[in-house]
């Protein structure tokens, strides 16, 4: 398991303790962590030779929720799970159900569902880049990404009514089409953003500093990343040239043109440079959505299951009947199970659903990217230095809340 | 693609007939439900042989208590090479909720087995390490299992 | 340097003030709060401190420090789970006096929509809560009115309220063991044994002086 201690000359691992290790228990509170992650750490001097993540701290029984609640209020708790990128969560889940109601989706509705997506994304990479840089020593970094994230998150407020917790998304469509004037205001972060992602590669990428504390830190090779299910940037990261977007299209991204970056060295350096070049390419594809949107319908051409407009309950009888029983009683969904997976902003994102024909759902179980990223952690920093290991686990990108669910 | 992972099942029941006791299709997706003796030697071979080399998901589920066999593991293989996913099931019985552990053959399943034996209460078989995961060790019962309570909780402070 | 040659110039050598008023002056002046997030509400709990639209630091609140010794505030900024209760218990008793506690957004102060096995419902079963914020998650102008409601609410207390305890309490209200080291080989069964032979209490349970006092 501990490959890299080999390298180090003169020192083996060995079972029983010595008198000179040490074990460090680091967090649950520690700023670090990105959360309440705890690590117990054995030391030999400043050597990692054991790393033993402990989780469970945020356990919110968030699948044992989906037991009794309807299909339709199950987005608002995806949105709780991975909160940096709740809209990715939602169209997971969204397209779960949708999937066993093999419903029709809009032209419309996907093309706002990826220009929402690749925004979330772009939020997503900011709090990872702010966050990494600060555990690293960049204290500056954190006030130039949150102020590029703040500009998202009021486009995102914008449609949906909530900054962190939209639930946009619904079974069918979206829950209301973009409001006036969002096309310009994309448009114009998007002008803007170029400019901002050269003073991201000025302040770090450029920084010798910067390089010396990640390149050749927490190595793991092609073969242990995809062993270990690694997904999303810290697969791309190892070198596999894998994304869901091209690999398994969903919501029509096979029709975008963009490229996957990937990098062969597999240390927090690549997974770094990964991210950020995501960033240049998720503008991109924002940019092609908004030249794709025409006028249309959002919502799937289905009564039982997508809530009516107000104008229509207000003129015909059968849309205050379809809305009536939608909210009191919810809609049934045939019998089946699927496994939804979406790539989200830190990987494989996958929704396990199990419907036995009622209005709730028997089963859903949550695939976390960070859940699995986070377990391969011992393997990139065992025979690190421990100040090393706040470096691993900002390249991991992890969100707790999706952890522990 | 379901053409594809048909083909998949047809060299699994070639290999071994008794590896496929049933086989259910649906939305694109192929569900093979494996006797759990065979598990572990199905799951090498479709790796080792036909690329499927990623665990992308490990799951178990409680099918309510009246149901028989009551639990269930869901294994959801994905290959990087050809991108295909498959999903073996396994069913379990309530008296024996006992199934062989992939770690051997996937490291990832390591964690995603700990949490089904946290939450459902399925034990996995020559597991390395196999604790409670989410919850703290002390606590009683297993959550996600149908005759848990839904909502609300016995402070343990009281007892 | 500008204000205080203008206040020397103009201001007599002593001036006679209320304790109470310069000290809660100070207290209020420079809040640090514990840096002890959560989950969602945490992500808006640094963006206001983080970002310049928001800027705490207008309140002298933005110091967030991570060793509870350092602290005045907590902001519990998110769902407190049964396994996090006693950590969070721990770190509230770290803090030494005064310490004020804020239960940032639905969960903390009355575990939102997590109505299950996993949730303490509410923060204020643990720690003695001073500000409840709605909201979910509550945005940054939310968090921000709450430091200036509990910066009002510490100009009418009085100096007597507040002592330091050096008193072992915040020793011995930490049950030993109550975060193991994990066995990296240990099996369930072995630690569930162990468990059931030393069961004690969970810590939230004590209540510290200054709740203590406040019940009375």
């Amino acid at each position: 398991m501990s490959t890299s201690v080999d390298n180090i000359p003169g020192f083996e691992v060995l079972d029983q303790s010595l008198e000179s290790q040490m074990t460090l228990s680091m967090g649950p509170q520690h700023p670090s962590t990105h959360g309440v992650l705890r690590l117990d750490l054995r030391l030999d001097g400043e050597l990692v030779v054991k790393a033993i993540p402990d989780i469970g701290y945020l356990h919110t029984g968030m699948e044992k929720l989906f037991e009794y609640k309807k299909y339709q209020q199950g987005i608002v708790i995806t949105d709780r799970m991975d909160y940096l990128n709740p809209l990715g969560n939602n169209l997971a889940y969204v397209m779960a159900a949708e999937k066993l109601l093999d419903l029709e989706i809009p032209e419309r509705a996907q093309v706002i569902r990826v220009i929402m997506c690749e925004l979330q994304r772009i939020a997503s990479h900011m709090v990872w880049l702010g966050t990494h840089a600060l555990d690293i020593g960049a204290m500056s970094m954190i006030f130039y990404c949150f102020r590029q994230r703040e500009k998202i998150l009021n486009l995102i407020e914008s449609a949906s009514g909530g900054r962190m917790t939209p639930s946009y998304f619904r079974i069918g469509g979206l829950m209301m089409d973009l409001p006036a004037g969002f096309e310009r205001r994309c448009k114009q972060f998007l002008d803007d953003f170029p400019e901002a992602l050269d003073t991201f590669d000025t302040l770090v990428t450029g920084n010798t500093l910067w390089q010396s504390r990640t390149q050749g830190i927490g190595v793991i090779s092609k073969e242990d990343a995809i062993d270990w299910g690694l997904t999303g940037p810290c697969l791309r990261g190892s070198g596999v040239d894998l994304d869901l977007r091209r690999d398994n299209p969903y919501t029509g991204y096979e029709t975008y043109d963009f490229e996957i970056p990937v990098e062969p060295d597999g240390d927090v350096w690549a997974r770094f440079m990964v991210r950020m070049r995501e960033l240049r390419e998720s503008a991109k594809i924002i940019r092609q959505g908004l030249e794709r949107l025409r006028p249309g319908p959002t919502k799937a051409d289905a009564p039982k299951v997508v809530l009516p407009d107000r104008d229509d309950m207000r003129k015909h009888m059968d849309s205050l009947i379809h809305h009536f029983l939608i909210v009191a009683e919810g809609f049934n969904i045939p019998a089946g199970e699927v496994y939804m997976p979406i790539e989200a902003s830190k990987g494989e994102l996958g929704v396990y659903m199990k419907s036995n024909g009622g209005p709730k759902p028997d089963r859903v179980h949550f695939r976390g990217p960070s859940f699995v990223n986070l377990s391969a952690l011992p393997v990139m920093s065992e025979g690190e230095m421990v100040a090393d290991v706040v470096a691993i686990i900002g390249s991991l990108d992890i969100v707790l809340g999706e952890i522990d669910r | 693609m379901t053409q594809k992972l048909q083909e998949f099942v047809e060299i699994l029941k070639a290999k071994n007939d008794s590896w496929v006791t049933e086989v259910a299709e649906g939305h694109g997706e192929v569900t093979v439900f494996t006797p759990r003796e065979f598990i572990v030697e199905a799951c090498t071979f479709l790796k080792s042989e036909h690329g499927f080399d990623m665990l992308a998901d490990l799951c178990g589920g409680d099918r309510g208590p009246e149901e028989d066999p009551r639990f269930e593991v869901n294994y959801h293989l994905f290959s990087t090479t050809h991108h295909s996913r498959l999903r073996l099931k396994v069913l379990l019985s309530e008296d024996d909720p006992h199934v062989e552990s992939v770690v051997s053959i996937w490291k990832t399943a390591d964690w995603h087995e700990r949490e089904t034996y946290d939450l459902v209460g399925v034990i996995f078989d020559g597991h390395p390490d196999l604790r409670r995961i989410l919850l703290p060790s002390d606590f009683d019962g297993h959550a996600l299992r149908k005759d848990y309570p839904l909502r609300g909780y016995e402070p343990y402070s009281m007892n | 340097m500008g204000l205080e040659n203008t206040l020397f110039e103009s201001l007599p050598d002593v001036v006679t003030v209320k304790l109470d008023a310069v000290v809660n002056w100070a207290r209020k002046s420079s809040l640090w709060p514990a840096t002890f997030g959560l989950a969602c509400c945490a992500i808006e709990m640094m963006n206001s401190a983080a970002s310049s639209r928001n800027d705490l630091s207008r309140f002298g609140a933005e110091t967030f420090r991570a060793s509870p010794r350092q602290a005045d505030v907590m902001i519990v900024s998110g769902r407190v789970s049964r396994k996090m209760a006693p950590v969070l218990r721990r770190v509230y008793d770290q803090m030494p006096e005064p310490k004020w506690v804020i239960s940032m957004g639905a969960c903390a102060t009355s575990g939102g929509v997590f109505d299950n096995y996993a949730i303490v419902q509410g923060v204020d079963k643990i720690v003695p809560v001073d500000i409840y914020i709605p909201g979910c998650p509550p945005r940054p102008e939310m968090l921000v009115h709450a430091i200036m409601m509990l910066q009002d609410k510490i100009m009418k207390e009085s100096v007597k309220d507040r002592r330091d305890t050096f008193e072992p309490e915040s020793r011995v209200s930490i049950v030993p063991g109550t975060l193991p080291v994990t066995e990296g080989t240990a099996l369930e069964k072995e630690t569930e044994i162990e468990v059931s032979q030393n069961r004690v209490s969970r810590p939230y349970t004590i209540p510290s002086r200054h709740e203590r006092r406040r019940s009375s």
